[in-house]
């Protein structure tokens, strides 16, 4: 055996390890009679991820390996997006554990499709080349339909399986129209390679190329979820069981962030000003749909939707302010902004529906508004980190949200794109509307619902830890974005 | 070091009154604020004391590095103008937690938690010198007053609550641009002391003077953005009332003298006839509209807007009489409309009912009561030797030199303010007891008598000898104008 071929291939040590562990547990869990074993072992699987991701990020220091032949590379930026989505999952299971005993769904194939779900997102997150973006997209997505269907007596997580898919199938289609396009003008796969061929291309006549960059931007726009590529998010948030929901609401975004990065900031870098129109478009279309859709909405799941929707529109603001006129002065601030913003996005929307899950109970499923009423009465402790994620969703200080705001309305203002930040702002304005209505019901009116707030122990202290990191970040962001900046300028 | 605590030990002790525990810890966590907040309060003496009136400088400065990447700091520093708010501020909470102490019973220690958290957030927001530190402060003020009028509001109070939250952020938020711009323009800094010294195109000015004066203005609040202040101030249970109107408001006019015109001062002079416009809109129109009002708390809403209205005037005639003059009637504005509405709190908690209509010869049964309101009305309708008094004629002066007619539409407060006020007063407190309810009622209980006791101390001591107040502000006014006086382009 040639060790040192091994030894090469090392930056790709978390996969490998949580493709073992999420075998481990088909096998275990195919023989285990308790089959509360497989919770464990994926939790150990991750931890185990974690503790590679830090050691190659240690060991790397902040270099780039291009290993497989060039598909898959490892950097600062896959590192962390990586260890944030070990967490996401991680605390994922941890919220949903007692929600899933309770409905007997807590089973092998939920957490095995879990775990096979995350080593798509790591893929797609360490691509380096077209082959590798799709096959981590379709990796981490035939899984995800799977998740939201896992609940076969639920006709309305069917139809939202279904929706998911077939909408699923149509983006990835469109995604795979344009890069056949611009590997027709291009002649390579390999991202890097992209580059430097379009970067050669740009300022001749490039028509076809821009016609490629559309189906690609549309491409990445379905999976991150903004408009007009946003309509399976309501239903899809809406139909699926809550513990689901909250891994499409995380860990599936910072995918399809580091999507948009590997193929629009390192593979199109020179058609930026034209992909920067078209992202222009879709965040303010999304942060005004988004918006002030989410007011017309009842149920809570349905609201973090739309919620998710302008919030995803908000994440453009950052990626569409790195090049102007040509000058990449500004790339480091405006793309770290975003990633800033989507790292904090997980961390809040994770909170949102863990208090959700915490909240729910055998045979009831909180998802409505009206289950929110008087929270502060049942348990104050709890309202106070549900009010905290909210006003941190609205982008007040001082928690995270703001800051996560700032940075990237800061990007677009550096930018020039003034009226977009006015608008962004005036829209966030009707945004905080039905953030503080979930406020309001927690804690002016009287609980309808008096059960004590139950909730496994491991659960209701990492809910805690979740709420006081809103606060925390918010209090002090400054580790984070310096994190967020090293990541982007090592890119 | 004393900035830092005026802002941290007001907010560390709302956090270890929560901490003490539900309804039945009350007496323990009412003790808890009260030694909070009088810790707050003693630890702002100093700054007040150890201050140089002599100097414009910023003064008691602590500078500390806070997040790296933009180059924000933890700036604090007060200078002659804000270094009274905060004891004014520190002053009022005293008296909030003690005006509260057996009138709220219902979650107790969060009622209180709520007050100690703003006020150390109001005590950050005066004395922040760095752009985000301030709005951060600024914007999170929001949250506690938010809880207050909706939790222990009246009747209507999700309404004013949601309305006040809503008109404040959509003003704050175009500020948080016109932030963001100013660090682009200045090569990346949110220090506010640079931003004076930046130069500015008009048009830019321009439109970050419109930027900067939809939070102010909706904060002061300037008509035609002051709707929402009627319904917060009506809903809002008594301790808010008071905190509301004797600071919040302060921050509009504040970030005024903080940012507008430094910042801007070419466009502030642009503008200065659309600021006076509306100003005199407030003073002589919502004087007026305060006249008709039948809810006492509604009543001193308006007289609240046109007394801010004064405020904006002096600021914006661009003498050292209306700057001060509109500086010391924020400062006796303070005192006296939260007298006002301590007042109307110990009616309403006896015959829970805020409609003059409902009263009539309280004197009869509330003597003490009568007489101290009778100085606060007084003070309110600007009567010599009452700190309202001070304000008011600074303020004209000021509007004299600048202009005759400014001074004579502004000159009209003394009748409006004379005839709102005292109309008020007499329905309320003369003339035959009409109801029973209020031939029962007992006079102010010691705790009352203490509240409002120290008010009207304050409101006189500053009507006979106001100069320890202007003095400290005396050298910074000068500085701002000399800086004001300047053009950027």
């Amino acid at each position: 055996m040639n060790w040192t071929a091994v030894a090469d291939h090392l930056p790709a040590l978390p996969e490998v390890l949580l493709l073992l562990g999420a075998c481990v547990l088909m096998l275990a869990d195919a023989r285990a009679r308790d089959r509360r074993l497989g919770y464990w072992i994926a939790q150990a699987t991750l931890l185990a991820c974690l503790l590679a991701t830090l050691w190659v990020l240690d060991v790397s220091n902040g270099r780039r390996y291009y290993i497989f032949n060039g598909l898959f590379v490892a950097d600062t930026l896959s590192h962390l997006l990586k260890a944030t989505c070990y967490l996401a999952v991680s605390t994922a299971l941890v919220y949903s554990r007692q929600y899933l005993l309770d409905r007997n769904l807590l089973r092998g194939e939920f957490i095995s499709l879990l775990l096979f779900s995350l080593l798509g997102m790591m893929v797609l997150i360490s691509a380096s080349s077209f082959i590798t973006v799709y096959l981590g997209l379709e990796l981490m997505s035939l899984c995800l339909y799977a998740l939201v269907a896992l609940n076969r007596e639920s006709a309305q997580a069917t139809e939202a399986a279904m929706k998911y898919f077939v909408l699923g199938a149509l983006s990835s289609g469109l995604l795979l129209y344009g890069m056949s396009m611009i590997y027709g003008a291009t002649g390579t796969l390999a991202i890097p390679e992209v580059a430097r061929v379009v970067g050669e291309l740009a300022g001749k006549d490039h028509n076809f190329l821009v016609f490629g960059l559309v189906f690609v931007v549309a491409g990445v726009a379905f999976k991150i979820g903004v408009v007009p590529f946003h309509m399976w998010i309501p239903d899809v948030y809406h139909g699926a069981p809550t513990p689901v929901t909250l891994v499409i609401g995380s860990g599936p975004k910072i995918a399809a962030f580091a999507m948009a990065m590997r193929l629009l900031v390192n593979g199109l870098p020179a058609l930026a000003a034209d992909w920067q129109q078209m992202l222009a478009l879709l965040a303010i279309l999304s942060i005004a749909l988004g918006n002030i859709t989410a007011i017309a909405q009842s149920n809570l799941k349905r609201m973090l939707a739309y919620s998710a929707i302008a919030n995803m529109g908000f994440l453009l603001l950052g990626l569409l302010s790195g090049v102007v006129d040509g000058n990449t002065l500004n790339a480091g601030a405006a793309y770290s902004a975003s990633l800033f913003y989507i790292i904090t996005y997980a961390i809040m929307t994770v909170g949102a529906f863990g208090i959700l899950l915490l909240l729910s109970r055998a045979g009831f499923d909180c998802e409505r508004l009206d289950d929110m009423r008087g929270l502060n009465r049942r348990s104050p402790w709890y309202a106070f980190m549900m009010m905290i994620i909210m006003l941190s969703l609205a982008g007040l200080p001082p928690t995270v949200g703001f800051y996560a705001k700032f940075v990237v309305l800061s990007a677009a203002v550096n930018a020039g794109w003034i009226w977009l930040a006015v608008a962004a702002v005036v829209l966030s304005v009707v945004g905080a509307f039905y953030y503080l209505r979930v406020v309001k019901l927690m804690y002016f009116d009287e609980p309808v619902d008096t059960a004590p707030v139950s909730g496994s122990f491991g659960a209701r202290v990492l809910m805690s830890a979740n709420g006081l990191a809103v606060l925390a970040f918010g209090i002090f962001p400054g580790s984070l974005m310096a994190l967020c900046y090293v990541a982007i300028a090592t890119l | 070091m004393l900035l830092s605590l005026a802002i941290w030990i007001p907010i560390l002790a709302g956090l270890l009154v929560l901490a003490a525990g539900n309804d039945q810890r009350a007496p323990l966590q009412r003790w808890i604020a009260l030694a909070g907040a009088v810790l707050g309060f003693l630890v702002t003496i100093p700054l007040y004391t150890g201050f140089d009136p002599q100097s414009a400088a910023f003064q008691f400065e602590e500078k500390r590095l806070w997040i790296e990447t933009f180059n924000i700091h933890y700036h604090l520093a007060v200078d002659g103008i804000s270094v009274l708010f905060v004891l004014l501020n520190s002053f009022i909470t005293v008296l909030v937690v003690i005006a509260g102490w057996g009138v709220v019973e219902s979650r107790v220690g969060q009622y209180n938690a709520a007050f100690l958290v703003l006020s150390g957030l109001l005590n950050g927001v005066f004395s922040a010198l760095d752009g985000v530190l301030f709005y951060v402060f600024f914007e999170a003020t929001l949250i506690p007053m938010f809880i207050i009028i909706g939790i222990w509001g009246g009747p209507n109070r999700v309404y004013a609550s949601v309305k006040f939250f809503l008109y404040t952020l959509a003003g704050s938020l175009p500020m948080l641009v016109a932030l963001l711009y100013l660090y682009d323009k200045s090569g990346g800094s949110f220090a506010i002391l640079d931003w004076h010294r930046l130069p500015l195109a008009l048009t830019a000015q321009i439109l970050l003077f419109f930027g900067f004066l939809l939070a102010f203005a909706v904060k002061v609040p300037m008509w035609p953005v002051h709707t929402w202040l009627p319904d917060a101030h009506t809903e809002a249970p008594t301790g808010g009332s008071v905190v509301l109107a004797a600071i919040l408001l302060k921050l509009g006019a504040y970030g005024f003298v903080r940012f507008s015109l430094p910042i801007l001062p070419d466009a502030s002079k642009e503008l200065a006839w659309l600021m006076i416009a509306l100003s005199l809109i407030a003073v002589a129109y919502i004087g007026l509209v305060a006249l008709v009002q039948s809810d006492m708390k509604k009543l001193i809403a308006y007289s609240s807007i046109s007394h801010m209205g004064f405020v904006t005037l002096g600021f914006f005639v661009f003498n050292a009489y209306g700057v001060e003059g509109g500086l010391v009637q924020m400062i006796s504005h303070g005192f006296v409309s939260a007298a006002l509405f301590l007042c109307v709190g110990v009616l309403y908690d006896r015959m829970h009912s805020r409609l003059i209509a409902d009263y009539g010869g309280v004197v009869n049964t509330m003597p003490k009561f009568a007489a101290l309101m009778m100085l606060f009305a007084m003070a309110n309708a600007g009567l010599p030797a009452t700190s309202g008094f001070v304000g008011e004629f600074m303020v004209i002066m000021g509007a004299m030199q600048a202009n005759f007619w400014l001074a004579l539409v502004a000159a009209t407060t003394l009748i409006w303010g004379a005839a709102y006020t005292l109309w008020m007063y007499k329905r309320v407190i003369f003339g035959a007891v009409a109801n029973p309810h209020v031939a029962a009622l007992q006079d102010l209980n010691r705790r009352e008598f203490l509240v409002l006791g120290l008010l009207a101390v304050a409101v006189l001591s500053m009507g006979v000898y106001p100069l320890p107040f202007t003095e400290v502000m005396h050298a910074s006014v000068s500085e701002l104008l000399r800086h004001v006086a300047v053009s950027k382009l």
